[in-house]
């Protein structure tokens, strides 16, 4: 790996100012799962590493109202393990504890995730259904986005050379939403992730979200299978349901597939289809039992 | 802004004993204990953290030492499989690892003992499917895990 220097700001300012003197010779470093892999295989080399964990507090998981506001440091495996997580947002404890493998658990982190951009992400596909926030923080202040505006492509988000993502804010899923996540894939990061959450009340579909992951560069709210879903009768949506045909129809229409080493477009889309249903049955057979 | 320094002093802890080093940033962990220690139980295989023959414990966590900077040891304490066979209490799990014969090149074995540590510290009765869950980072090209399941196994009832 080409040297580096390290640098270790006490607090946001300093990091944003780091950032903006380096001129895009510095990147950020949380976990460096992802990025010191790029560097060790020469396809990204920078000046100055920015050590994020030293800044004190930003590996804190906490509570603010509803929403559980998770550090930029907190690693996948403190989000995983946190009590608030496990109990207000169990499904997104799930999903943590299957990305990757337990050592890049305890040492990547969700905000580092996020910011990577790699297109096979499970968070990034499921914060689209918790609808979460994210807390940018620049020279000027710090701002707020909504997690589906962080990422524009492969790789590529809208945060500009001297902001940083400080905490990432999942709000709890409102009460009487049951919702579900699946992964498929053969390779060390998913070639599928779909997110369902479904609100019901008196036995009708009220609310729909549904989040499409890793078949397409950016992560994506699939909002025209959600429109199919809402009105409907839940005791109608059993296996083989034509609204649950049509809403998985309508998922792998909308999928933006692209072909890459884990697989071509069509077969992408073949998965989107069976897992959409697949997800949206176990979301309902979790009916009135939580996100978990 | 103080200029960031090109090499940083790395105190921490090295199989229950205080130790100091001197490393570049971009020094990984398994180097500094290989060739700076001389502790070459720590192996490199993947280099890209899928396979878990580097897993050294970092205040008890696995991680893997191929990937994973020396610098983030600073205050911490790091377990070797070297660290690992003087420690008494962990002695059960070498021992049902040579009874079951839970290893043929041995190549992955210190970093199976190492998540198997970490596992037994934490839940010191697992049942299967948590050993599974637990040991599916880690990666045998020999044995077929089973073996490998049950030395775990074996070491926690050991250990009970």
């Amino acid at each position: 790996m080409k040297p580096f220097r390290l640098h270790e700001p006490t607090d946001v300012h300093e990091a944003a100012s780091a950032l903006a003197d380096a001129g895009g010779g510095a990147a950020l470093y949380a976990g460096g799962t992802e990025l010191l892999l790029a560097m060790k295989s020469g396809l990204l080399a920078y000046d100055t590493l920015i050590n994020v964990k030293s800044i004190p507090g930003l590996d804190a998981v906490s509570a603010d109202g509803d929403t559980v506001v998770i550090g930029a440091s907190a690693t996948h495996s403190a989000v995983e393990c946190d009590p608030l997580v496990r109990k207000r947002m169990p499904l997104l404890a799930e999903v943590e504890h299957g990305v990757a493998n337990l050592r890049v658990r305890n040492v990547g982190t969700l905000a580092g995730n996020l910011c990577f951009a790699e297109p096979h992400s499970d968070p990034a596909t499921l914060l689209l259904v918790y609808e979460a926030g994210l807390d940018i923080a620049g020279p000027s202040g710090t701002r707020r986005i909504t997690v589906g505006d962080l990422q524009t492509g492969s790789y590529e988000t809208s945060l500009e050379p001297d902001e940083l993502l400080i905490a990432v804010r999942v709000p709890a899923l409102p009460a009487g939403m049951c919702a579900a996540y699946s992964k498929f894939g053969y390779h060390h990061r998913p070639t599928l992730g779909i997110a369902a959450a479904l609100g019901v009340k008196d036995g009708v579909v009220t609310e729909a979200r549904l989040a499409l992951g890793c078949v397409s560069p950016v992560a994506q709210r699939l909002s025209r299978a959600e429109d199919v879903l809402r009105g409907e009768r839940v005791d109608t949506l059993t296996e083989g349901a034509s609204a649950l045909r049509e809403a998985s129809r309508l998922a792998s229409e909308d999928a933006d597939a692209v072909e890459d080493m884990h697989g071509g477009v069509d077969y992408k889309e073949h998965l989107v289809r069976v897992f959409m249903e697949r997800t949206l049955l176990r979301a309902l057979a979790r009916n009135g039992g939580g996100d978990g | 802004m103080a200029e960031a320094p090109d090499t940083l002093a790395v105190a921490f802890e090295l199989n229950g004993a205080p130790v100091e080093a001197t490393v570049e940033p971009q020094t990984p962990l398994i180097d500094m204990l290989r060739e700076r220690f001389g502790l070459t139980g720590t192996k490199r295989s993947c280099d890209v953290q899928v396979c878990g023959a580097c897993t050294v414990l970092l205040d008890g966590a696995p991680v893997s030492s191929c990937t994973v900077p020396a610098f983030e040891a600073r205050g911490r304490a790091v377990l070797t499989v070297e660290g690992f066979a003087a420690d008494d209490a962990s002695s059960p799990l070498v021992e049902a690892f040579v009874n079951n014969a839970a290893f043929q090149c041995g190549f992955c074995t210190p970093g199976m003992l190492l998540a198997a540590k970490s596992l037994l510290d934490a839940d010191p009765a697992p049942s299967e499917e948590t050993i599974k869950d637990y040991m599916r980072g880690n990666v045998c090209r020999c044995t077929g895990y089973k073996k490998i399941v049950e030395a775990v196994q074996e070491a926690a009832e050991a250990g009970r």
